[in-house]
């Protein structure tokens, strides 16, 4: 997924850590000719990413699903610019979750995006991942919407509690 | 009519200056700046200076995405110089941009955050920085090497040196309360956006 979407053209990778972005942004730091940005929070990344697109450059927000409630009210700067963006988000509150805490955002997760004028693309099986992500990239940067693409928990596994 | 207590033991100068000569003695030449300006009073006196001048980019919501923005368009376009300015309202919103900014330091990039005291749009309430909050000071602890800030006309002449030097700096730009300049300017994001776009990108 970091190779394919280098090549796509992604040069900042933003994020607030989460264990299911943990090789993506790996290979952000470890990769001179891009910029790996930690954030303090989600909705940051949003406002970054549509900086990064007014100078002509993509790039690509990495969060978890408790992120994306963080995002809401900034999401109106990508519905009403017209920015692309593409988020990939790794859920919680899914799949076998033992955390209660995270049922609540995660449940509201899919809803909360397309509240706000993003198409959602979910993947939970592997062979899902890059089909999914080649698709977004091309209605991102192709067509010029907003995407989110949602890695279940079946696909990463939950933690253990 | 009940007022909040200010914080005690914070001592600054009562805020003198006009705005709306303030902001165009620091920002001589917004032409040559691509700018990100926060709402209201940056983003209204921005596309003032600039007859809404396509690169201008004002934020008219979306409050607390301004220095981010800046941020991005700054790596995008490190061979331009990158101007985020915004205040002390939505610097509060999203402060921890400033963090952010801080650890990513694009040599490219200045903040300038225009800090009336007070939510101008909303009814004039007191904001944290009319109540002691030294925005100045929380830039500094971020880690963003030069910070600057501008009392009086006095210091104005080190503002613009830094503005013309290479590297990231935090100007605090303290005025008094009252209107920004103002003219029409588009409310359409999206035309901002593509104009934006098209005059710097071509595209």
């Amino acid at each position: 997924m970091y190779d394919y979407l280098r090549a796509e053209g992604v040069t900042q990778i933003a994020y607030v850590p989460d264990a299911g972005h943990k090789v993506m942004i790996d290979r952000s730091l470890a990769d001179a000719d891009a910029h790996s940005i930690p954030l303090t929070t989600e909705e940051e990344g949003v406002a970054l990413l549509a900086g990064a697109d007014l100078g002509g450059a993509k790039g690509v927000l990495l969060m978890q699903s408790s992120g994306v409630g963080n995002c809401i009210n900034m999401l109106s700067l990508t519905a009403g610019s017209r920015f692309p963006l593409l988020c990939i988000v790794s859920m919680r509150g899914d799949f076998g979750e033992g955390n209660p805490w995270q049922f609540p955002m995660g449940r509201a997760t899919q809803a909360v995006l397309e509240a706000m004028g993003v198409v959602v693309l979910r993947c939970d099986a592997p062979e899902d991942v890059m089909p999914t992500i080649r698709a977004a990239c091309s209605m991102v940067w192709g067509s010029g919407e907003a995407v989110a693409v949602l890695l279940g928990q079946r696909l990463l596994g939950a933690k253990k509690f | 009519m009940a007022q909040l207590k200010r914080i005690a033991g914070v001592n600054q100068p009562a805020a003198t200056l006009d705005r709306r000569e303030a902001v165009p003695a620091l920002i001589e030449r917004p032409q040559d700046w691509l700018v990100v300006a926060g709402l209201a009073g940056t983003a209204q006196e921005l596309c003032a200076m600039t007859d809404d001048g396509p690169n201008v980019f004002g934020l008219g919501g979306a409050m607390g995405a301004g220095p981010s923005m800046a941020l991005g368009l700054a790596l995008a376009q490190p061979n331009r110089r990158v101007l985020g300015i915004t205040g002390d309202g939505e610097l509060l919103m999203n402060i921890g941009a400033l963090g952010t900014i801080a650890l990513a330091a694009p040599a490219n990039l200045k903040l300038v955050c225009v800090d009336n005291g007070h939510y101008g749009e909303t009814g004039n309430q007191d904001s944290q920085t009319g109540l002691g909050v030294q925005l100045d000071r929380i830039a500094a602890g971020f880690g963003i090497a030069v910070v600057h800030t501008i009392n009086t006309m006095a210091d104005m002449a080190e503002g613009r040196r830094i503005l013309a030097a290479p590297g990231l700096a935090f100007i605090l730009l303290r005025v008094k309360e009252g209107p920004a300049m103002k003219k029409p300017r588009s409310l359409r994001p999206h035309v901002v956006r593509d104009r934006f776009r098209a005059a710097l990108l071509g595209r």
